[in-house]
C-alpha cells in the first residue's frame, strides 16, 4: 500500500494523543490548573492535529460531515464519531480540571473509554481489510491499542506503566511482524484464484492493461523501499521500543523523558511507514506483482 | 445506506467468455467513451499526450500466459470490471453512504455528490474495480451502464452496457444472473462459469467462462488410424545426412 505521509502522521500522532487522553481521563496524572492545561493542550494538539492531517488525504474534505452518518456499518465512520465524542467529552472534563480544580470522575472515565474506542476503530479500518492479509489479524488492534496506551503513559509521565506497556507493545509488534510475513501465503489468494486459470497451468502476467501506471498501482502496489524493510524494522524497534524503555530505566529526569518521547515517536513513525509500505494488496496479483 | 441489502430481486451482471476474448480492448474504449460523457463525473486522463499518461478506466483488459504441464503455452485475455458482488466489501466500508448496492437489480453504484474521496472502498475491493478520478477527486466504478440499460430513448438493441454492445468477438454477455432461465445463467451452467477469488467471500455476480485448451502442437490427442501401418522402418538418416551422422560419430 502507498505510505501516504498524511495517514502515517495521523495514525501515529492521534494514537499518542488518544493514549494521553486515556491516562488524563483516569486521573493519572490527576494534576489541575496550569499543569493540567499543558497536558490537555498536548493531547489536543496530537489528536486534533492528527485528525486535521487525515483530512488532507480526502478528495472532498468539505463533505466531511457526511462521514459521521454511517457508524452502523463503517469503521471509518465510527472512528470519526468516536474521535469527535472523545474531544468533546475530554473538553468538558478538562474545564473542570484546569479552571475549577475538580475532576469529574465519571466524565473522565467516559472520555478514557471513548479515546481507546477511537484507537480501536482506527485499527479496525485496517484489520477489516481482507484484501490486505498482513493487516487482517486481531494483532492489528492489539498493536494499535498497546502502542496508544504505552505511548500515552510515556507522555503522561506514568513511568512504571510506560515500561510495562511499551514492553508489551514491543512484543505485540514482533508477533505482528512475524504473522504478517506469513499472512499473504496463508490467505490462499494467488494468481490462480484471482484469474481462475490455475487448473489450466502455470500463470504469468503477460501484458498489463495499459502501458502506463494507474491509480490502482500507485495506491495499492507500492514496492519501493521494501528492500530496506529489515534495516527499517531494526531501527523502528530500537527507537520505538528499546531506547525509550532503557531511558526510562535510568533515574527519571525530564530530559530523559523528553528523549524517550522523541525516540518513541521517531520509531513508531518508521514502523507505521512499514505498516503501509510492506502491506501487499491482493489486487497486485492481477498485475503479476505483490 | 451503506449496509448491503439482504437480497436483491435481480442480479444484473456480466459473463466473460475467456475462450473468445481476443484482447482488442474495444470494450475499454467504448466504456471510457460512454461513461466519460454520461453518468457522473468524466473519466479524466492525466498527462495524456506526455511521457507518463495515466487515466481513469472502469474496465481494463489484462493478458496472461498459461503454461500447462504438457502442451503449448496459451495466451488468455482477461477483461475485468466491477463484479457487482452480492457481499460487496466496498459498500460497507464507506463512511458517508455514497457507495450502495441497489435492491432492485443488484448494481453497485457511487453517489458522487456524497463521496469524500477517502479511497477506502478501493482498498476494500480485491479486484481493483474502483479507481479514484484524479480530476474530480471522487471514486469511479462500473455502473453496468445504468444509464443505457433502462434508457427508453435508445433502440432496444443498445440497451446493454457499452462494453457488451461493442464487443466484436461476443466475449461479453449481459443479463440477470438470479434468473436460472436467462441466457447468461444457462451459459454459466453449460460452460462451468467461475468466480474470481472465491476465498475472499465477496460472492461476485459477474462470472468468467474458462478458456478451452487449444494449440496442441504435438497433436498428442489426435487419433490416426493409419499410424500403426506407417510406423517408421528406420531411424537412420540417409544420403548426405546419413554421411554426416557417420562422420560425426567417428570424430
Amino acid at each position: 500500500m502507498h505510505p501516504a505521509p498524511s495517514i502515517i502522521a495521523f495514525t501515529t500522532l492521534s494514537g499518542l494523543g488518544f493514549g494521553l487522553f486515556f491516562w488524563l481521563g483516569i486521573g493519572m496524572p490527576g494534576s489541575t490548573g496550569m499543569v493540567a492545561f499543558v497536558f490537555f493542550a498536548i493531547a489536543y494538539a496530537l489528536a486534533g492535529g492528527g485528525l486535521i492531517a487525515s483530512a488532507f488525504h480526502l478528495g472532498h474534505p468539505e463533505r466531511g460531515l457526511l462521514a459521521f452518518t454511517q457508524w452502523r456499518s463503517s469503521w471509518l465512520s465510527r472512528e470519526a464519531v468516536l474521535a469527535v465524542a472523545t474531544l468533546a467529552v475530554m473538553g468538558l472534563y478538562a474545564i473542570g480540571r484546569i479552571f475549577l480544580g475538580t475532576a469529574w470522575v465519571p466524565l473522565g472515565w467516559l472520555g478514557a473509554a471513548l479515546a481507546q474506542g477511537t484507537v480501536l476503530a482506527t485499527a479496525m479500518i485496517y484489520a477489516q481489510m481482507k484484501t490486505v492479509p498482513r493487516w487482517r489479524s486481531p494483532l492489528t488492534p492489539a498493536l494499535f491499542l498497546s502502542l496508544s496506551l504505552g505511548g500515552g503513559a510515556l507522555l503522561a509521565g506514568q513511568v512504571t506503566w510506560a515500561l510495562i506497556l511499551l514492553a508489551l507493545a514491543g512484543a505485540v509488534q514482533l508477533a505482528w511482524w512475524w504473522q504478517g510475513d506469513r499472512a499473504f501465503a496463508a490467505s490462499g489468494t494467488t494468481m490462480a484464484s484471482a484469474t481462475g486459470l490455475g487448473a489450466a497451468g502455470q500463470i504469468r502476467a503477460f501484458e498489463p492493461p495499459h502501458t502506463g501506471p494507474n491509480y490502482l498501482l500507485r495506491e495499492m502496489v507500492h514496492v519501493i523501499g521494501r528492500k530496506h524493510a529489515r534495516k527499517l524494522r531494526i531501527m523502528a524497534f530500537g527507537l520505538g521500543y528499546v531506547l525509550p524503555v532503557v531511558l526510562l530505566l535510568i533515574p527519571f529526569s525530564h530530559v530523559m523523558g523528553a528523549l524517550a518521547v522523541i525516540s518513541h515517536v521517531a520509531g513508531i513513525l518508521a514502523a507505521r511507514w512499514l505498516f503501509f509500505a510492506e502491506a501487499e494488496h491482493v489486487v497486485g496479483l492481477y498485475y503479476g506483482k505483490r | 445506506m451503506t449496509s448491503l441489502p439482504t437480497h436483491t430481486q435481480r442480479k444484473l451482471g456480466l459473463v466473460f467468455d475467456l475462450d473468445t476474448c481476443v484482447g482488442c480492448h474495444a470494450c475499454v474504449v467504448s466504456c471510457k467513451g460512454w461513461n466519460t460523457e454520461n453518468y457522473g463525473a468524466p473519466l479524466s486522463d492525466q498527462d495524456p499526450y506526455g511521457a507518463e499518461p495515466s487515466g481513469t478506466f472502469l474496465n481494463r483488459v489484462h493478458s496472461y500466459e498459461v503454461q500447462p504441464t504438457d502442451g503449448a503455452a496459451q495466451l488468455v485475455h482477461f477483461p475485468k470490471s466491477c463484479l457487482h458482488c452480492d457481499n460487496a466489501p466496498c459498500v460497507t466500508v464507506c463512511p458517508t453512504g455514497a457507495s450502495y448496492k441497489r435492491q432492485e437489480d443488484g448494481i453497485v453504484l457511487v453517489n458522487e455528490d456524497a463521496c469524500i474521496g477517502c479511497g477506502l472502498c478501493a482498498w476494500a475491493c480485491p479486484y481493483g474495480a474502483r479507481e479514484m478520478d484524479m480530476a474530480a477527486k471522487v471514486m469511479k466504478k462500473c455502473t453496468l451502464c445504468v444509464d443505457r440499460i433502462y434508457n427508453e430513448n435508445l433502440p432496444e438493441v443498445d440497451r446493454v452496457p457499452a462494453c457488451v454492445r461493442t464487443c466484436p468477438s461476443n466475449a461479453r454477455h449481459f443479463g440477470d444472473l438470479a434468473d436460472p432461465g436467462s441466457a447468461v445463467s444457462q451459459l454459466v451452467a453449460a460452460r462451468g462459469g467461475m468466480d474470481l477469488m472465491p476465498e475472499q467471500g465477496t460472492a461476485p455476480v459477474n462470472k468468467y467462462l474458462p478458456p478451452r485448451i487449444k494449440d496442441r502442437l504435438d497433436g498428442a490427442d489426435q487419433i490416426d488410424i493409419l499410424a500403426p501401418f506407417l510406423a517408421p522402418v528406420t531411424d537412420q538418416p540417409k544420403g548426405f545426412l546419413g554421411w554426416l551422422d557417420k562422420a560425426l560419430e567417428k570424430l
